[in-house]
């Protein structure tokens, strides 16, 4: 670890000194998760949901291999092998609510992360690998709540595959043979029903083997902080285990009642009603909409909806659909580059006057009017109120950001975490303060300078 | 640099071609195109409430009416499995309905499912066993289609779920049959067409299916009076049960989950608050 003062694991009795020599485990758990991970002292509640994401990831793992025991990816049983789980497996019902419901909270949980991520700037030198793998974690859990809500082959399963696949038919030339491609058919039938059902089960470990990544890559510079001040000085820290355990162990409790909730006495509030009824290719529902959680990227998909033409000779040179499509795609694709369109080298935004103002009346209101005009029918005034927050939207990260990065005078900035959480404005006036050069102390971090200035982020 | 100048030009492109090409097309349109066309039915549909005191079943704490699902139960049986099936529902599972065992078996035999002749393999009939599922009135569904007037009725075991606000919406149903305002019909041109009947709580105001329930259609076994609010209570009631035959158990497992949830985190709150205490600045 790269702290000087992290504890040290020393195994306690004869077989812990020997498993720590064959295979150094219960070492690596110490040192991730245990006391010899020291974490900054003023961590607020909004990093409590990077475990909680975690604690999402295990729980659909644990539910989703038991359903799938009692689960047929087959076009003609799959809609009753669902009943059968709801009806006659025990506690089925309980089973398929929690995995069903799980998803949802799942993606409450990583919006609340991502939203952490944007507003503290985590994403900020040293921690591009750690943004840049969660964005990759955020395109998998995607793909494979899509997948999932095919599998119990009801009205909105099949129409929302038909609908997702046929975004790739936009592609200019190879479009419609890769959907008939991805779909194994012309229409969503038996062929996808079963390599949805695969891949529903294959792309949960994969999020699980990208996750020990991006935890392995927290674990270099270590966690970010509320002041976006890095840690300088052992006083600045607290091991993570017993304190960080205490807390999350106190937010995982308060997130399993309103989970809970949901599952016992709302179970079917967050779904569609049209997904308990059987798929039927002749019957098309009044409205397709996805799950909730896809709805703000539904709704820049809905934005385009004049193609792009040469003006007075009608000449096409996107259509609307396709436009739709690339807007969709990279409204999260851009999240790959933030690291590097926002240069300021203040991270947190309570320390930034401008970026908070942008934040708060911008990007927040934008992504709740993206929302709620995703599940939205397609008609007025929702479609034009989803193309003004889709052009904030890309305002927002591609030129927004970049220049208020340039322009912006932020606050000063604690000298530490400690000053920050004890007070205390003079270097030396409190117990942890700066009396001593923090370069004797602490060994060099990427992308800080040990006498307290930031670098920029690039 | 070349990132942050690339973004911004990239931004600004994506922006234009919002705005120019949809955003104000869309606007104008908006402001002075053609009024989007409404079906005339709209003018016609009403939203329902559901029945008057809502049902037992309602609430946290709502629990089955054992007499009223019964009764619901017999509804289903003498109208609406003439056209409707209930193809995930059990005999068996009537035994939640507090029908004994003897009585599930008699209930069973009185209903002939499809089988196999054991001497010749040819397709016949049989009496039903618990074991079997609720047999549907058609073989399939052309036979359903052809009569029908073209119309499948559809299966009835999952409809409180399928529906929107489904208990409510099966005993608006029930209840939304009658005659459109002439007056206004005639003003926007509205008739319901031969073969479909007027409702005014189906979204389409036109459905398929004639006004099932009359007053007194059914002899309630319990002597209740089978007025049509009471019948389309009670089979809207049935069908929340075979929709959901864990409704309760399910809340009762969740409110026995809560407590100790809230047992444990009071107890993990007070832990985080004890291992915190040295650290915490002192109040100034």
């Amino acid at each position: 670890m790269s702290f000087a003062w992290a504890k040290q694991y020393e195994p306690q009795s004869a077989f812990t000194k020997w498993l720590d020599e064959k295979l150094p485990l219960p070492r690596l758990v110490y040192n991730a998760v245990g006391a010899g991970y020291p974490v900054p002292r003023n961590l607020n509640y909004m990093w409590n949901f990077g475990v909680l994401a975690g604690f999402c990831l295990m729980l659909q793992i644990v539910t989703g291999v038991v359903l799938a025991m009692h689960y047929a990816a087959n076009g003609l049983v799959a809609f009753a092998t669902v009943e059968h789980i709801m009806r006659d497996v025990n506690y089925g019902w309980m089973l398929r609510y929690a995995h069903a419901n799980g998803a949802s909270f799942f993606f409450i949980v990583i919006y609340l992360h991502i939203f952490r991520g944007l507003f503290y700037s985590s994403y900020k030198a040293p921690r591009e690998m750690i943004w840049l793998l969660g964005v990759v974690i955020f395109l998998l859990m995607m793909a494979t709540a899509f997948m999932g809500y095919v599998l119990p082959w009801g009205q909105m399963s099949f129409w929302g595959a038909q609908v997702i696949t046929g975004l790739f038919s936009a592609i200019p030339l190879v479009g419609e043979p890769l959907q008939i491609w991805l779909l194994g058919g012309f229409a969503p039938d038996n062929a996808a029903l079963n390599r949805f059902f695969s891949l529903h089960f294959l792309l949960p470990f994969v999020i699980a083997g990208v996750v020990i990544l991006h935890i392995w890559a927290l674990h270099i510079p270590g966690s970010s902080n509320p002041t976006g001040v890095e840690v300088k000085q052992e006083s600045d820290t607290v091991p993570f285990h017993p304190y960080y355990t205490s807390k999350d162990g106190f937010g995982l409790g308060v997130f399993l009642i309103l989970f809970t909730a949901m599952v016992f006495f709302l179970p079917n509030a967050l779904g569609h009603p049209d997904n308990y009824i059987e798929a039927n290719p002749l019957s098309t529902p009044a409205h397709i909409v996805p799950e909730w959680y896809f709805w703000p990227f539904y709704a820049i998909l809905r934005a385009f909806t004049g193609d792009l033409t040469i003006p007075f000779t009608g000449i096409t040179l996107i259509p609307a659909k396709l436009l739709g499509v690339i807007a969709m795609f990279g409204s999260i694709l851009l999240w790959f580059v933030l690291p590097w369109l926002d240069k300021s080298p203040v991270r947190s935004g309570h320390y930034r006057p401008l970026f908070r103002k942008f934040f708060w009346f911008g990007l927040i209101p934008a992504m709740a009017v993206l929302f709620y005009c995703g599940g939205a029918p397609a008609e007025e005034p929702f479609v034009v109120l989803s193309q003004i927050a889709t052009a904030y939207y890309f305002l927002h990260f591609l030129v927004i950001l970049p220049i208020i990065s340039q322009i912006e005078v932020p606050k000063p900035l604690p000298f530490s975490i400690t000053e920050a959480v004890l007070g205390g404005t003079k270097p030396g006036s409190t117990s942890g303060g700066g009396t001593i050069d923090p370069g004797s102390v602490v060994e060099g971090l990427p992308g800080t300078a040990t006498d307290g200035s930031l670098q920029p982020a690039e | 640099m070349t990132i942050r100048l690339g973004g911004i030009i990239v931004g600004l492109a994506i922006t234009a071609v919002l705005v120019l090409w949809s955003l104000l097309p869309g606007v104008y349109n908006y402001a002075f195109g053609p009024a989007p066309e409404k079906q005339p039915s709209y003018a016609f549909y009403e939203h329902g409430h559901g029945p008057e005191g809502g049902f037992a079943f309602d609430g946290a704490f709502g629990k089955w009416d054992v007499a009223e699902l019964q009764r619901g139960y017999q509804v289903y049986k003498e109208v609406c499995k003439a056209c409707h099936s209930l193809k995930f529902v059990a005999f068996r599972d009537l035994a939640q309905l507090g029908y004994t065992e003897a009585e599930i078996d008699a209930e069973a035999a009185s209903w002939t499912v499809p089988g196999i002749d054991p001497a010749t393999g040819e397709a016949t009939t049989r009496p039903g066993e618990p074991t079997d599922y609720f047999p549907s009135p058609f073989p399939n569904a052309i036979a359903a289609a052809a009569a029908n007037n073209n119309a499948i009725p559809p299966d009835l075991s999952l409809m409180a779920k399928a529906r929107h606000d489904g208990s409510n919406y099966i005993y608006d149903l029930l209840m939304g049959y009658g005659e459109a305002d002439p007056a206004k019909a005639a003003k926007v041109g509205f008739e319901t067409p031969d073969g479909l009947y007027f409702n005014k709580h189906f979204p389409n105001v036109n459905i398929a299916m004639p006004p099932p329930l009359s007053d007194d259609q059914v002899t309630y076994a319990d002597g209740t009076k089978a007025t049509t609010a009471q019948m389309s209570k009670d089979v809207a009631a049935f069908l929340t049960w075979t929709a959901e035959p864990t409704l309760v158990e399910r809340r009762q497992t969740g409110w026995f989950v809560l407590g100790f949830l809230l047992f444990a985190t009071t107890l993990a709150f007070l832990s985080y608050k004890q291992i915190w205490a040295g650290l915490k600045p002192k109040k100034k």
